[in-house]
């Protein structure tokens, strides 16, 4: 019997919510680490037993937490992130140099087939690699150490790497994404790096398709077809079919392209979810109803799902870390919002019901499909 | 032996109940408690301090014998009340919000 584990991780502490196939019941352990903001959890592909969660405190700063039984037990492992030599300047919001200084992990991406090796994106962007369960922590320096790097600035959140794909078809690629810099992928495992963001157009910086300075908000792939990406940039929603080599819009008919995560169907490579919000000065849905909008021809024509998602007066946000997919046969998609709901569909997003409706602010959601 | 007490949050991560005893040899200075105290509770490494720089972390404060030792140099010696143990070396999470 199939059943499904979603980590959430929120403003207060973690949540491990658990489900058999059916998705209708659904046991609720937590706050893990209560009082902590949790950037990410999330389980190791290779061992599903195996999670890594990122716990952060303005006061304490940072830790790295592991559970090998699935969420039920944790223990503190490397929390040291050192930039590699001396980390140089990247530009502060008024344009002026400002020290590269570590803040806080944003994304844990565990290895697709190594439980012991796992990557962290981090603020201000930086990306980290353990291969020994996360004890130690080494930077992977040739991103942060692009000849732009002068040039990053932070975006309203921070200056964070939060979104880290690795593509199985093809040992040593993998991307990141950066606010507000943009996106970059890797063909040598993470030790050099070119950006990929040709064929964006932001109005907010002073060349709308430079090299660099986008506000990627989410990159998106499927593991079958992992040529093709989906981006929720600042505005836009973008796809590439080159591996990033070069994008082109695909908002179609949404009711406004601003939004934060994007997720692809287990199933369907061409069947993507967003979450639209109205803009980046009100980040609440539009009309005060939350729809997600799935396209199931890549992106262009979009459809509202609504169906036990509330219809008035609604005005949480959804995070970029905060939707998730599972892989059972009918498709689970699952998204956390600020007010501290979670959101389950067990039908690929025709009708939604609550798992949670009073959690902390929800900063992250991650599914595993355990068999 | 010198008091500590920590910030509740710090408690749970070092698995203590109440208040804490730690061993100094040499001279008693906010380093020194604070090298002793990550010693025996490693996992509070990087939550008081930097661990590269030793910097205090800024929203945590010390304080002992009603004073604020925050802005002490970290060698300069901890009163004599801490050192004789007769008061705690408070580290606190400053009221900040949250």
């Amino acid at each position: 019997m199939s059943s499904v584990r979603v980590q959430v991780g929120t403003r207060k502490g973690a949540f491990v919510l658990t489900s058999d196939g059916k998705r209708n019941d659904w046991d609720v352990t937590g706050p893990h680490f209560p009082g902590w903001e949790i950037y990410h959890v999330k389980g190791s592909p290779a061992d599903p037993s195996r999670l890594y969660a990122s716990q952060s405190s303005g006061w304490f700063g940072q830790l790295i937490q592991r559970s090998d039984d699935g969420g039920a037990s944790w223990a503190p492992v490397g929390n040291e992130f050192r930039y590699d030599g001396e980390p140089g300047t990247h530009q502060w919001y008024d344009g002026t140099p400002h020290p590269w200084e570590f803040a806080r992990v944003w994304h844990l991406e565990p290895s697709l087939d190594d439980p012991d090796t796992v990557y962290a994106g981090v603020e201000d962007a930086g990306l980290f690699k353990s291969t020994d369960g996360g004890q130690s922590w080494r930077e992977l320096p040739g991103l942060r150490t692009h000849r732009s790097g002068p040039s990053w600035q932070p975006g309203a959140g921070g200056m964070c790497l939060h979104t880290i794909l690795l593509d199985r078809s093809a040992p040593g690629r993998m991307f990141a994404a950066i606010s507000a810099a943009g996106a970059f992928r890797s063909d040598d495992g993470g030790g050099t790096w070119q950006p990929v963001n040709q064929g964006l157009h932001s109005e907010g910086i002073p060349d709308p398709a430079a090299e660099v300075g986008h506000c990627v908000h989410r990159i998106a792939m499927h593991p079958a077809r992992p040529s093709v990406l989906y981006m929720q940039k600042h505005w836009d929603v973008m796809r590439s079919d080159d591996a990033g080599d070069s994008w082109h819009e695909v908002s179609g008919n949404l009711p406004t392209d601003f939004g934060f995560p994007i997720d692809v169907h287990a199933h369907e490579p061409d069947t993507i979810y967003v979450v639209p919000i109205t803009s980046d000065s009100h980040h609440f849905p539009p009309e005060g109803k939350l729809r997600v909008y799935r396209s199931k021809t890549g992106g262009d024509d979009w459809e509202p799902l609504t169906t036990g998602l509330p219809q008035r007066d609604c005005y949480v946000n959804v995070l970029r870390d905060a939707m998730a997919v599972d892989s059972l046969d009918s498709c689970g998609v699952y998204f956390g919002t600020t007010g501290g709901q979670v959101y389950v569909s067990a039908d690929a997003g025709d009708s939604w019901a609550p798992i949670v409706r009073d959690l902390p602010a929800v900063l992250s959601v991650e599914v595993q499909t355990l068999s | 032996m010198i008091r500590v007490v920590l910030p509740a949050h710090l408690r749970v991560l070092a698995k203590v109940d109440g208040e804490i005893q730690v061993q100094v040899t040499g001279e008693i200075t906010q380093r020194a408690v604070l090298d002793a105290l990550e010693a025996s509770y490693p996992v509070l490494r990087g939550t008081i301090r930097d661990q590269r720089s030793g910097k205090r972390r800024a929203f945590v404060r010390f304080f002992a014998c009603q004073q604020d030792l925050s802005h002490e140099p970290p060698d300069a010696p901890l009163p004599e009340p801490v050192t004789a143990g007769t008061e705690p070396y408070l580290i606190v999470g400053a009221m900040a919000g949250g």
